[in-house]
């Protein structure tokens, strides 16, 4: 500690948010309910130039993302910068709008690794809650291809209360693709998912299913693939440690360059966030307001304070706390030593069979053919 | 839960990394590191002594014999230990055994 301070460690990955713009509508998406414009992006000089700043910070891995990364024509120049950079570089995908041509260019760069979502194994459910007709199917084709260039696949499944009870079969699922490693989501309600929470939301019954569902599977299939759960927050005793500690382990750059120490951040008022394109992202990494905000625990009040997980899990998310109680320095409510625990429990209870709000751009904005559902 | 190895690595493996595996070394970082996907692990210099003769073209027995040699240490127990460190990484899938 010095007198400015926590110390500053170094960051270890990046997320990248090339662009906001999406071919797909899910109503879990955690992009902010107001996207960056396509005009607004940074162009690839800058990519190229904050990877290298990244990698002399410390970071290993870039997580190239959105948005859907493909609408980006010039994806796989960002591809080689990454690797010019040294980092190991992971692109998160719908697989929708990323053609195989494109898939082929990257896996000959050097790209390291491709994450694609799946919305469910019922290709009709999956197509209604991506908003998009024939999403299931595209996707089910890349997948084939990345396991055909030799590149290593994860399956994501975001899991909430439409396909929870299909884990199971979009496991074998994601077997059957090739994929190594799979991760099942639980939805995290930030952005477009708070706003679609009601329709979202498991019940309790559903959701320690769905832990038994993974546990079993997990047995059933070790050295088959790889299946990682991220916990459904609201149903927890503690907290997570939200991004491994805010301003400690990770970064996120938006499409038009504000660097925030997580995706969802800028919910929070009166942080200031600095822009790659005024600021080295040294500079912002050690001393923006918005990262020196709560690094450490300095910031904290009681429980929190006081608490001997005060370092596992750094009073969970900032977010959240401010989201839920209105006071982003407040013990994340889910943490059952938050005075304010009972919020979360009502929220969990609240479940209403309603239409999805889909996350939408104004379709001028797009540069990607979209068919949306009707 | 007691959890038994799923897979034995045998002497004749010619184990690898496979793509989307790389151990690199990080001064930043503290020193070796194994990148996979999403995934970040810190590599201690036995396990990367170990891990950088995973070629894909030597074998589990030469590489015994290597590192036996090279830090002049009982064979039988380089051989567990290298068993049950490969054994562990293949199952996560951080490690192919052609």
């Amino acid at each position: 500690m010095t007198k400015n301070g926590p110390s500053v460690p170094a960051p270890l990955g990046l997320l990248a948010e090339l662009t906001h713009r999406c071919p797909l509508g899910c109503p879990y998406c955690s992009n902010p309910l107001a996207l960056d414009k396509r005009n607004d992006e940074l162009d690839t000089a800058t990519w190229a130039r904050v990877f290298g700043e990244a990698a002399a910070l410390g970071v290993l891995q870039v997580h190239l993302s959105g948005g859907e990364p493909a609408a980006r024509r010039d994806l796989p120049d960002i591809v080689k910068a990454a690797r010019d950079a040294a980092l190991y570089s992971n692109l998160i995908t719908s697989a929708v709008g990323l053609t195989p041509q494109t898939l082929a260019a990257l896996a000959a760069t050097g790209l390291d690794h491709v994450q694609i979502s799946i919305q469910d194994s019922d290709e009709a459910s999956a197509d209604h809650i991506a908003g998009y007709k024939g999403a299931s199917a595209r996707k089910r084709t890349l997948a084939r291809e990345v396991v055909r260039l030799g590149l290593p696949l994860t399956i994501n499944m975001v899991v909430h209360r439409a396909n929870i009870a299909r884990i199971e079969t979009m496991v074998e699922l994601a077997l059957s693709l090739g994929a190594s490693r799979v991760e099942i989501a639980h939805v995290q309600y930030y952005g477009w998912a708070l706003k679609n929470r009601a329709a979202l939301m498991p019940t309790r019954d559903q959701v320690d299913d769905a832990v038994r569902t993974v546990e079993t599977l997990r047995e059933r299939h070790r050295g088959q693939i790889v299946i990682d759960a991220v916990v459904p927050d609201y149903y927890a005793r503690f907290p997570k440690p939200c991004v491994g500690g805010w301003g400690r382990r990770s970064l996120n750059i938006t499409p038009a360059g504000r660097v925030l120490p997580c995706h969802a951040a800028e919910v929070i008022p009166g942080l200031e966030f600095w822009n790659v394109r005024e600021h080295s992202l040294a500079d912002i990494w050690r001393a923006s307001p918005a990262f020196m905000a709560f690094r450490g625990t300095d910031w904290m009040q009681e429980p929190c304070k006081s608490c001997p997980r005060r370092e596992q899990d750094f009073g969970g998310c900032r977010c959240q706390a401010f989201m839920l109680t209105g006071d982003a320095r407040a013990t994340d409510p889910v943490c059952h030593l938050s005075p304010e625990h009972a919020i979360v429990a009502q929220a969990a209870a609240e479940r209403a069979d309603e239409a999805y709000d889909y996350r939408c751009l104004q379709s001028a904005e797009l540069s990607i053919p979209i068919a949306k559902e009707n | 839960m007691m959890t038994e190895p799923v897979i034995q690595v045998s002497d004749s493996d010619r184990p690898r990394l496979p793509r989307g595996v790389r151990l690199t070394h990080n001064e930043t970082q503290g020193g070796w590191i194994l990148l996979a996907p999403e995934r970040v692990f810190k590599a201690d210099a036995i396990t990367a002594e170990i891990l950088k003769r995973c070629t894909g073209e030597t074998t589990l027995l030469e590489i015994v014999d290597d590192l036996a040699s090279t830090f002049a240490a009982p064979r039988e127990r380089i051989h567990a230990d290298v068993v049950k460190l490969l054994g562990g990484l293949a199952e996560k899938k951080l490690l192919e055994l052609g």
